[in-house]
């Protein structure tokens, strides 16, 4: 099992080179060059560590597809960690072209909350199961990632242009939206905070359910809040859950993870109140102020055209690629599920963006609400759409 | 009717917004784009009249002039967009899992979820997809496709392709990028154009006009992909047709032999043999996983064969000439003679035939007295054993179950869980000995027998579920998509990019330029044309901090 | 070109315009109306009362007429009454006692029933026969292929066919005596 060492390794090097690398993209602040082609050290290190990150992380995908036999792409963890080397992917190509550090400050740590949030999901290969052994999980599974990092781009440069362009002096609606934004960006922080301090912990309590007849045990990693729906608690010593995950929540294990979500909300809200406290201002308005030296315009057009590419690639990867592996392993193309649906609804909703901005003039912030938007319908399809709504995609 | 007879001399139709010959604004309509009060010109479409926007007469017109609007376009998409959401808020009806306790519609949903599952049963939302109104949204969306197509296509083809290079100076300065330079010499003028054919622009000139034009060909991508859309409808309005697709499911057990539904008899499937294979435990690979999830499946194959079937009407016996013999796999479909099969269920551990013995009751150890063997598919009544012994099988329960008066039934067609009851005649007896055997089961009829059956052995085979289908209008959705796809990535993947120079007599140089999107690159690409002159770069006027409000 | 010309032409153009777009919003108005409709007919090969009944032969398991085989179109000239149904299937076995009560009589005037299993075994139809004494043909659907034939979905279902072959009625579900007979007396022979 060398080969699979090397991977998570390489997977874990490529974090911390992503982490560096956003400390030397904040440090071109200081450089207050930013519409221009000459860059400052600090620029050039940053730039070239987030390729080696790059690299790295490349390393991690080919040694842990060797090691499985199949691409990692076939389960929670393995598509998060793809999506956030697309994501990274698609900021160096965009990097290449319009020289600007800041998007790397932003662009990176969303990149690394991402694959953060995908190693709190199960890391073992696993094996595939007869409908998803086809090269087209690659070619569909892969695609859709690279559109999706591709329209990640265009989430992260709107919420610069919002942070840069909403004004901070007075508080208003656009504020605190940007403000729930930023929040949302905590609780996904406080899942892997969380997450990470009790699995340090080895926190274990074991629930026994009953689907019909059969008996089903799952384990929670985090203390019991809400249990799964008519379930006893089993190990001893830990603390007796508060209620039941109500009937509704229908994906597999859902109650294990509602209370993911509950342990994350607490402690995303915590870390957010306590950034509030020490900031003593809206972390919008803290934020603001990195971006004073970019052009607002530029960033308008990063955005425009980070949806104008991956809107065709996520197409062709998310709808066509889809439809001709689903007509291939369920013998019709389009079936209306769940996960279906809300590729549909991506789909349509970047549509809808392209019209409001070609024909009817949607330019800066409407449009740069609207990219953070498409990204929320994407994270949606992707977390309670499995999370929620079960379907023929619940294993990612 | 009055039409607009610009400086220029060229007479524009109603509803243009910039002069179509030398771009000048037309007064009175700059509200059309909202150009009033800009001081950028508004350049979609390139100022055309859009004929909608203009008439207003007819009911035809009226409606004509409804869907061309885009954003009637938008919100058909949002309605659409929103409609979709609510129906994944529940399962649909066919992903209602098949473990529910009640998979009725109208139980199902409010005993799963309640008074809103109730009101999304009403409401019809469970077939939300199929719905006539969803239908009827996407067949909007579609109209409002051809129609704002359409609208939009023909003047702007026509104003791209009669493009003049002489402009109108407020044309000129109201680009979004733009310089005046005092004084240029021809020398240089001649540079910029030597280094504007080496970056592949078009160049037309008149009167010391000059127009530098690239990639217009992205401009159509929009209709392109359009007309790829509409392929995409069109193929979708076939498929409810039965020319063009036909579902059927079958389900075949091991050793039998089935007509496909929908071919009207003319094919028949076998199933040679269900294959069932689950990953190894063992495999160093997936061992983490597999102690955690427990079995994994990893194949599931149908070995069989088709027949083509001869018979003179249907029911009779037919005559069946072997066409194919494959296996179907999951992702490994079998086509033959424009049809498909599919693996798609399966149902493991049928019964497929029983051995009894039978031995004195009070015989502890049960030494067999004769055995008789009952095949499932096709039960003999009687049987006669070597001991002389007759065995009558009175009831076959190939699905057993008690129903609700207590008498025993069977649930289903299908040896799944099979009970028999035997009248045992032992030799030169003609009084028989009633007993019922079941899987678990033996009963003594009177609890006075001196017989009692047991079963020694039994076999069992497996159901494979097939679908069987043709789908004729997949190559038109496959034009359809490759279309768009063509279409997106010529729109998207390539820019419009115009440059208009104009050298006054008096060596003054005015640049204007524009692109439907990637500013940046035609920065770029002025930065370098105009590189080693004294041509002023051109200034980006917009402010887009400014233009939102 | 003189005003009047000029007047002329618009006017043409104009009424051209106006058949163009009428054509094109007939087409788009068409195909939307052709795609709900024939996307809510569930089944388009269902068949319903109107069609004509399609022939089809099939083994007698019964044994109370000495035919091997049924065809269906020799009983034309007979009101036939095709009923599917299952060993297995409480309903259709509800209404057997029914169709075996008024059998005399409507066989007598000039009606057949067809009783067609969709059992896997002939072994079950024959203890069924037996419980119920069924004295009109039963006939065992082996292959599914007469099922598929008449789309037929869940069982009992019931087809009257009348004297010249056409489907009279289409009863899916269970019958009652009284509905029973009223069908029956709808298919009787002139």
């Amino acid at each position: 099992m060398d080969l699979l060492n090397i991977s998570s390794t390489a997977l874990y090097t490529a974090f911390i080179l992503y982490l560096i690398a956003t400390f030397f993209f904040g440090a071109t602040i200081k450089d207050k060059q930013t519409d221009n082609n000459k860059k400052g050290f600090s620029g050039k290190i940053a730039i070239t560590l987030t390729i080696i990150g790059f690299l790295a992380q490349l390393v991690y995908f080919t040694t842990r597809w060797i090691s499985s036999g199949h691409a990692p792409v076939s389960n929670m963890f393995e598509f998060l960690t793809f999506l956030g080397m697309a994501l990274v992917f698609a900021f160096i190509i965009l990097y290449a072209y319009y020289k600007l550090s800041f998007l790397g400050l932003f662009a990176l740590p969303i990149s690394m909350i991402i694959i953060a949030y995908a190693s709190m999901f199960p890391t073992d290969i696993s094996p595939l199961v007869p409908s998803l052994q086809s090269h087209w999980l690659y070619i569909h599974v892969t695609t859709v990632a690279l559109g999706q990092g591709i329209l990640g781009i265009s989430f992260v440069v709107g919420l610069m242009y919002l942070i840069k362009e909403i004004d901070q002096t007075v508080k208003s609606k656009e504020t605190t939206w940007l403000e729930i934004v930023m929040y949302i960006l905590f609780v996904f922080i406080g899942f892997i905070v969380i997450t990470t301090s009790f699995n340090l912990m080895n926190y274990n309590a074991t629930f026994e359910y009953g689907p019909g007849n059969r008996t089903v045990t799952t384990d929670y990693h985090l203390p019991a809040i809400a249990a799964p729906t008519n379930s006893t608690l089993v190990t001893e010593d830990v603390m007796q859950p508060w209620f039941e995950t109500p009937e509704w929540f229908q994906g597999e294990d859902a109650g294990r993870k509602f209370n993911t979500l509950i342990w994350s909300v607490i402690t995303g809200t915590i870390i957010y109140l306590i950034t509030r406290l020490i900031l003593r201002k809206r972390v919008g308005a803290t934020l603001q102020h990195l971006l004073k030296n970019i052009k607002a315009d530029l960033l308008d057009e990063i955005e425009y055209r980070s949806v104008a590419i991956g809107f065709p690639v996520f197409t062709l990867g998310g709808l066509i690629f889809a439809a001709i592996w689903a007509e291939i392993a369920w013998g019709r193309f389009w079936g209306w599920d769940p996960k279906e649906v809300w590729a549909f609804v991506t789909w349509l909703f970047y549509a809808a963006y392209l019209h409001l901005r070609l024909s009817r003039g949607w330019h800066g912030k409407k449009s740069a609400w609207l990219a953070v938007i498409g990204f929320g319908i994407i994270m949606f399809n992707l977390i309670v759409v499995n999370l929620v709504l079960a379907g023929l995609h619940s294993y990612a | 009717m009055k039409q607009v007879k610009c400086e220029c001399g060229h007479v524009n139709p109603l509803g243009t917004v910039l002069c179509e010959s030398c771009g000048k604004p037309i007064e009175e309509n700059q509200h059309i784009d909202g150009n009033e009060g800009k001081k950028l010109l508004n350049m979609r479409y390139d100022g055309t009249a859009r004929r909608s926007k203009t008439y207003n007469k007819s009911i035809v017109d009226r409606i004509w002039s409804f869907f061309s609007s885009v954003k009637v376009g938008v919100w058909l998409i949002v309605l659409a967009l929103i409609a979709s959401m609510i129906g994944t808020i529940f399962p649909q009806e066919m992903y209602i899992p098949a473990d529910a306790p009640n998979r009725d519609p109208a139980v199902f949903y409010e005993s799963q979820y309640g008074v809103l599952g109730l009101i999304f049963y009403q409401l019809g939302l469970h077939n939300l997809y199929s719905s006539w109104w969803y239908m009827l949204l996407i067949a909007l969306i579609g109209v409002s496709l051809v129609i704002c197509s359409l609208d939009r296509f023909i003047p702007l083809f026509r104003a791209l392709r009669h493009q003049n290079p002489k402009k109108h100076q407020s044309f000129l300065s109201r680009q979004r990028l733009y310089s005046e330079t005092e004084s240029s010499t021809d020398d240089e003028l001649n540079m910029v154009k030597k280094q504007l054919k080496i970056r592949r622009y078009n160049i037309k000139e008149t009167e010391g006009y000059l127009l530098a034009e690239k990639g217009r060909f992205s401009r159509w991508g929009p209709y392109v992909n359009h007309i790829g859309l509409i392929i995409i409808l069109i193929a979708a309005i076939l498929r409810t047709t039965p020319l063009f697709f036909m579902n059927e499911y079958v389900w075949v057990r091991e050793g039998e032999i089935e007509v496909l539904p929908g071919s009207n008899g003319e094919y028949y499937v076998e199933n040679k043999d269900f294959i069932f294979e689950t990953h190894d435990e063992n495999d160093e690979r997936f061992k983490e996983a597999l102690s955690k999830e427990g079995m994994v499946a990893s194949n599931y194959q149908t070995d069989v064969v088709v027949y083509k079937a001869d018979r003179s009407i249907p029911g009779e016996e037919p005559e069946l000439e072997p066409i194919v013999e494959d296996s179907i796999q999951m992702n490994k479909p079998l086509s033959f003679e424009g049809y498909e099969l599919i693996q798609s269920w399966y149902q493991l551990n049928e019964f497929s035939s029983m051995t009894f013995k039978i031995h004195e009751t009070s015989d502890a150890d049960e030494k067999s007295l004769g055995s008789f063997t009952v095949d499932l598919r096709n039960p003999q009544p009687e049987f006669e054993l070597d001991n002389g012994f007759k065995v009558v099988l009175d009831q076959y329960y190939p699905d057993y179950y008690l129903d609700d008066n207590g008498i025993p039934a069977s649930e289903t067609n299908f040896p799944r869980n099979p009970a028999f009851v035997f009248s045992i005649y032992s030799e030169g007896n003609d009084k028989p000995e009633v007993s019922f055997v079941g899987i678990g089961r033996n009963i003594d009829g009177t609890g006075e027998n001196n017989y009692k059956l047991g079963i020694q052995e039994f076999e069992m085979h497996d159901v494979s579920g097939l679908t069987f289908k043709y789908d004729r209008s997949l190559p038109f959705f496959g034009i359809g998509a490759a279309i768009f796809m063509i279409g997106v990535i010529q729109g998207m993947y390539w820019q419009h990019r115009r440059i208009w120079i104009h050298k006054r007599k008096d060596g003054s140089l005015v640049m204007a330029a524009h692109t439907n999107k990637n500013w940046f690159g035609l920065k770029k690409d002025i930065e370098v044309v105009t590189q080693n002159t004294n041509i002023k770069m051109v200034e980006d006027q917009q402010e887009l901090d400014e233009k939102d409000k | 070109m003189s005003l009047e010309n000029r007047k002329k032409s618009k006017k043409i153009k104009k009424r051209n315009r106006l058949i163009f777009r009428s054509i094109i919003l007939v087409v788009l108005i068409g195909a939307t109306i052709f795609a709900i409709v024939s996307n809510s007919k569930a089944d388009n090969s269902i068949y319903r009362a109107g069609d004509s009944a399609p022939d089809f032969q099939l083994k007698q398991v019964s044994h109370n007429n000495n035919l091997e085989n049924v065809q269906l179109s020799n009983l034309e000239g007979k009101g036939v009454m095709l009923n599917f149904w299952g060993t297995w299937c409480k309903p259709c076995e509800a209404e057997m006692p029914y169709m075996e009560k008024l059998y005399p009589e409507y066989h007598d005037k000039g009606i057949e029933i067809l009783a067609v299993s969709l059992d896997n075994t002939e072994l079950v139809i024959n203890r069924f026969i037996d419980k119920y004494d069924l004295t009109f043909p039963v006939l065992h659907d082996t292959t599914g292929e007469i099922r598929d034939l008449y789309k037929v979905g869940p069982i009992p279902s019931t087809f009257f066919i009348s004297p010249d072959g056409e489907i009279k009625e289409v009863v899916n579900g269970a019958l009652t005596l009284e509905k029973l007979e009223r069908s029956l007396q709808s298919i009787l022979p002139e």
